[in-house]
């Protein structure tokens, strides 16, 4: 099997077809669907959270069969995970894009059970120490895309779990929870 | 009332049948002659006026309610010519050419040529006839030529020389060298500068004369043209909604005579918008079942299937003469699904247009790309129009319409790449997106699967 980094790719990652947008409709639908779900694996398990389609990703070329995907089919594929609310994009011409392996209600969750697991319950934490504190290391939380991770608490907060202050210094907020 | 003028004889055509050595000088239209004494003689009105070395002839105009004949007045019996009067009243009428014609014993106009035309027959009366120019023609130059016809007195030289070759012809000749501008034959000779303007002038005459002789048969051509045109509209209106009005009631004899129509019109070059409703006009029916004979060879050598427009050029060669342009090739090819041939026009999804046999079954070219398609080699690189083309023995081009409608049904993949436009099994079916990593044991993903990893 074939490995891309740590990430183990499915056999039909070495057929030529795969990397040239099918036009037939049945087809193509297959081919995005896999697309689909090998973006969303590949990011999850690689934690990646932006894609950005001018750059080069790994997962877009295969240097066993030589093939790399078009402009065309990296957006096509992309838009289709934006569609059903796996990404975002991040700017009008469609250069970066933002993956939601996990969306932001499950992020939302993953945070509350991170607050319930260390009974933080009623304290107040910065939003860098909740990505890169040491209570996070080893959990998903660990590294998360800052952008993602301020929308889910502003899906908390909305929610009346939790509130979002300005802290001491200029760019850093704060939360204070109250799950 | 008595016809003053001697008859002039006229082709079937309304041209003027002209003496030997006669020609026409000039003419004008639109002209009236009134002989003066007019209460017993007829009126010729608004006829053609042809002034010729001989003759003055009038040509009564097409569009005369009361036929009257072509007259002629000979120049011999024109005794003078009265020169114009520019006065105050000829300002506001009409121009006027008057002369004075020697009148015979039976009161008609003195005719040299006819029975009662001898030298003693030619009474002292004369009449004068005027000439009334309605139309726009050049009534100075025509008068300057008159006068020059007149006294050149073409018919004596004629006259002559007709006695004289009854006797010897070799006098012909003798006579032929005498004085005179005209020579032994009736026509003018050319000597010194009168000679050469006489040339030019005669130059310009002809031209002109040919050019208003052009026009007359130029204006008659394009009001006939017109009716025509109008003609053909109106069988055509007919024609469509003849067919329109479709009732049971429509018997054979109709039919018969709307397709007679049909073709009249279509070799006048008018084709018949109904020719695609009914079942076409004979021309196409039989270049239709022609084209279905020739097409049968050159199908199977290529294989079953032939690019329609290959089909065009190797039917017009065959052809020769008589070619059919690209228009009616289609409308033949159309009409084959009306008759019971073996063979059948096809469009494919591209646009390509191909005549194939009948019996050609695309499930059978499927079949034969399939097995193609899924051997090692090709499941490993794929195949390309080319490679199809080979296997199923026909054009690279065609092998490509083949593939792409195996693509359309989901038996093909497409790959582009910089190696070019190849097609693979398709193996897209197979694969559960739920559970990526999970090959079936025997389906054609795990042949593929084998087939790759052997090579490495």
């Amino acid at each position: 099997m074939q490995k891309l980094g740590d990430f183990k790719l499915p056999h039909f990652f070495n057929y030529p077809p795969y990397f040239t947008l099918q036009p037939v409709r049945e087809t193509r639908e297959k081919q995005i669907q896999l697309w689909k779900e090998l973006i969303l694996d590949y990011c999850r398990i690689q934690k990646i959270f932006v894609i950005r389609l001018e750059e080069e990703f790994p997962l877009f070329s295969n240097s066993v069969v030589e093939r790399t995907l078009s402009h065309e089919a990296r957006e096509a594929f992309l838009s289709a995970l934006v569609a059903e609310g796996r990404a975002e994009w991040l700017d009008k011409g469609r250069r970066n894009c933002l993956i939601l392996w996990h969306r932001i209600q499950e992020w939302a969750d993953i945070i509350v059970n991170f607050v319930k697991d260390n009974g933080f319950e009623d304290s107040v934490m910065t939003v860098e120490e909740i990505r890169s504190g040491i209570e996070s290391r080893g959990t998903e939380l660990q590294g998360i895309d800052r952008t993602i991770l301020v929308r889910a608490l502003k899906l908390l907060e909305h929610k009346g779990k939790l509130a979002i202050f300005k802290g001491t210094s200029t760019d850093d907020e704060g939360v204070k929870f109250s799950v | 009332m008595s016809n003053f003028f001697s008859k002039a004889e006229v082709t079937s055509s309304g041209r003027p049948v002209l003496l030997r050595n006669e020609v026409e000088c000039h003419l004008l239209s639109a002209v009236d002659l009134e002989p003066e004494d007019h209460r017993h003689f007829s009126l010729l009105k608004s006829g053609l006026l042809i002034l010729t070395t001989h003759r003055l002839i009038w040509l009564p105009s097409l569009s005369a309610s009361t036929p009257t004949s072509a007259s002629a007045i000979p120049l011999a019996a024109i005794s003078h010519i009265f020169s114009s009067k520019k006065s105050l009243k000829s300002v506001f009428h009409s121009p006027r050419i008057r002369f004075q014609v020697l009148v015979s014993s039976d009161g008609r106009v003195f005719d040299p040529g006819s029975e009662s035309g001898s030298s003693s027959g030619s009474g002292s009366r004369s009449v004068v006839v005027t000439a009334v120019i309605r139309g726009k023609g050049d009534c100075d130059g025509f008068l300057v030529k008159f006068w020059d016809s007149w006294r050149a007195r073409a018919w004596e030289a004629t006259e002559t020389s007709d006695s004289g070759s009854a006797s010897a012809s070799g006098s012909g000749a003798a006579t032929g060298t005498g004085g005179g501008l005209y020579s032994s034959d009736g026509s003018v000779r050319m000597v010194g500068v009168a000679g050469i303007l006489r040339k030019e002038q005669e130059m310009w005459e002809s031209t002109d004369k040919s050019l208003q002789d052009a026009f007359q048969d130029l204006n008659a051509l394009m009001s006939k043209a017109k009716e025509m045109v109008m003609l053909a509209e109106k069988m055509r209106q007919k024609l469509l909604s003849g067919t329109s009005s479709q009732t049971s009631g429509t018997n054979d004899e109709d039919m018969g005579s709307k397709e007679e129509m049909q073709d009249w019109l279509l070799s006048v070059g008018i084709i018949s918008p109904v020719t695609k409703e009914s079942a076409g006009a004979l021309y196409h029916q039989q270049l239709s079942r022609q084209l279905a004979d020739f097409v049968r060879i050159p199908l199977e050598r290529a294989g079953g299937m032939i690019n329609l427009i290959d089909a065009y050029c190797l039917f017009n060669r065959a052809r020769g003469t008589e070619l059919i342009s690209p228009d009616d090739m289609l409308q033949a090819c159309s009409l084959w699904e009306k008759f019971d041939v073996p063979v059948m026009l096809r469009k494919f999804d591209s646009g390509v247009m191909v005549i194939q046999n009948k019996s050609h079954s695309d499930e059978e070219v499927f079949a034969r790309i399939k097995s193609l398609v899924t051997k090692p080699e090709a499941l490993l690189t794929g195949i390309s129009p080319t490679d199809a083309a080979m296997t199923l023995g026909i054009a690279p081009a065609m092998a490509k319409e083949h593939l792409l409608t195996a693509e359309i049904k989901g038996l093909l993949c497409r790959d582009i790449s910089p190696d070019g436009f190849r097609f693979y099994i398709n193996l897209f079916p197979e694969i559960d997106p739920c559970n990526m990593y999970f090959v079936k044991n025997y389906g054609i993903c795990s042949t593929w699967i084998k087939a790759v990893s052997t090579t490495g």
